[in-house]
């Protein structure tokens, strides 16, 4: 359990007044408030951190306490059992911005100093406050956000059934509501945000709801045409190659790509690229052949 | 609109200790919508995160409406912008696998 130098964390001396100590505070708090810092954990340690020494330093009772055992807090244990014994000390400034924070909302240091933070006065004082949001993230591959299904996730051991819809991005956030953890005092639970990352491992890319593919033809195919038959995300397509198909060429197949999120009846669009592949390892009688095509051609 | 989604003015006003034209205010300033059913005022419950943040951002941070105005804005943007970055990670990772 380290020392924690509370007028350090607020950037002020350890002769500030009140109003110094209310200003720093809310300059920070302005700072790394969570509704300023959305999903930004460094912000929201920083804010429980100021809080925490706000809550210390701007009550004279604890200020003082904290000003003669602070950095000695190992020398302060029989001064703690005596307090102990005692009623907890009244708070009477109620700086709330604990939205997301309950019980891990102080320090290991904040605890041993003052107590925790419930059972205390402070908590009947409380406002309600809502639960803390969780982010997780749910790893799925491409195939499986292809159609709408169930999915059953644990999150800090809770357990959340929810239908994937089709058609969700790698790296889209949603808010499942109320899913968070439970609101303080009677507040509000908070949300989960879900993240979805998603490993393509198809021969497909995707972009947006467009799906992308190379073919390889052969030499002759791309030159006097034929067919072609490619597997999609709902079964395989027959292609017609027309003859004389030049190297790069592009086909979209409409309504072929993926399903439009959130409006699964309509789809994207396939591209597919035509690769030529050079015949190799000729015969004799290939070289011989492709020698009389080359006559003919500079005929 | 669905009105089994919305709630209250007053409703809202009595949970989150607020006053009834500290919603108007909200209300004019677009901060918030407000539907007038039968004389009596209602907010969508898609609407209470948003009015909670707006109330957090008041209260304990002592912003102004003005203030809070520009936060929602650069928020917006902010969100807007990191879905574009998302967006062409995606895109590039199509480049990045050739």
């Amino acid at each position: 359990m380290a020392f924690i130098d509370y007028y350090k964390t607020l950037g002020i001396s350890k002769n500030a007044t009140n109003k110094e100590i209310k200003t720093a505070y809310r300059k920070l708090a302005r700072k790394f408030h969570p509704d300023i810092n959305p999903d930004n954990k460094d912000a929201e340690l920083n804010f429980k951190n100021i809080n925490e020494a706000n809550q210390v330093l701007s009550d004279p009772e604890n200020r003082k306490k904290y000003d003669t055992y602070g950095k000695n807090w190992k020398h302060g244990a029989e001064y703690q059992q005596a307090q102990n014994q005692q009623q907890r000390q009244h708070q009477s400034q109620n700086q709330s911005g604990q939205q997301g924070f309950s019980e891990d909302a102080y320090s290991d240091f904040f605890e041993s100093m003052f107590g925790g933070a419930s059972g205390s006065s402070r908590q009947r004082q409380r406002p309600r406050f809502k639960g803390q949001d969780f982010n997780a993230e749910l790893h799925l591959k491409l195939k499986d956000v292809y159609t709408s299904h169930q999915q059953v996730l644990t999150v800090n051991g809770k357990k959340i059934r929810l239908t994937v819809p089709a058609g969700v991005e790698n790296g889209q956030v949603i808010k499942i509501k109320g899913k968070g953890d439970k609101g303080a005092n009677g507040g509000p639970n908070g949300d989960l945000y879900l993240k979805f990352v998603i490993d393509n491992d198809t021969e497909f890319k995707r972009v947006g709801n467009d799906l992308y593919q190379k073919i390889t033809l052969d030499l002759y195919t791309s030159i006097l045409g034929g067919e072609a038959t490619i597997d999609t995300f709902n079964g395989k397509v027959k292609l017609q190659i027309k003859p004389e198909t030049k190297n790069e060429t592009k086909v979209k197949l409409k309504g072929k790509g993926f399903p439009v999120y959130k409006n699964e009846e309509k789809f994207g669009d396939l591209i597919i690229t035509y690769h030529i592949a050079m015949p190799t390892d000729l015969s004799k009688e290939e070289i011989a052949l492709f020698k009389e095509l080359q006559k003919i051609k500079t005929k | 609109m669905r009105q089994e989604h919305l709630i209250a003015a007053q409703t809202l006003c009595t949970h989150y200790n607020i006053e009834i034209s500290f919603v108007a205010t909200l209300n004019q300033m677009g901060l918030i919508q407000i539907e007038i059913i039968e004389q009596e005022q209602f907010i969508n419950q898609e609407q209470i995160g948003n009015l909670e943040k707006i109330i957090r951002l008041y209260n304990e941070l002592h912003v102004n409406l003005e203030g809070i105005d520009v936060v929602l804005n650069l928020l917006n943007k902010e969100k807007e912008l990191k879905n574009e970055v998302t967006s062409l990670k995606n895109r590039l990772r199509l480049y990045e696998n050739d």
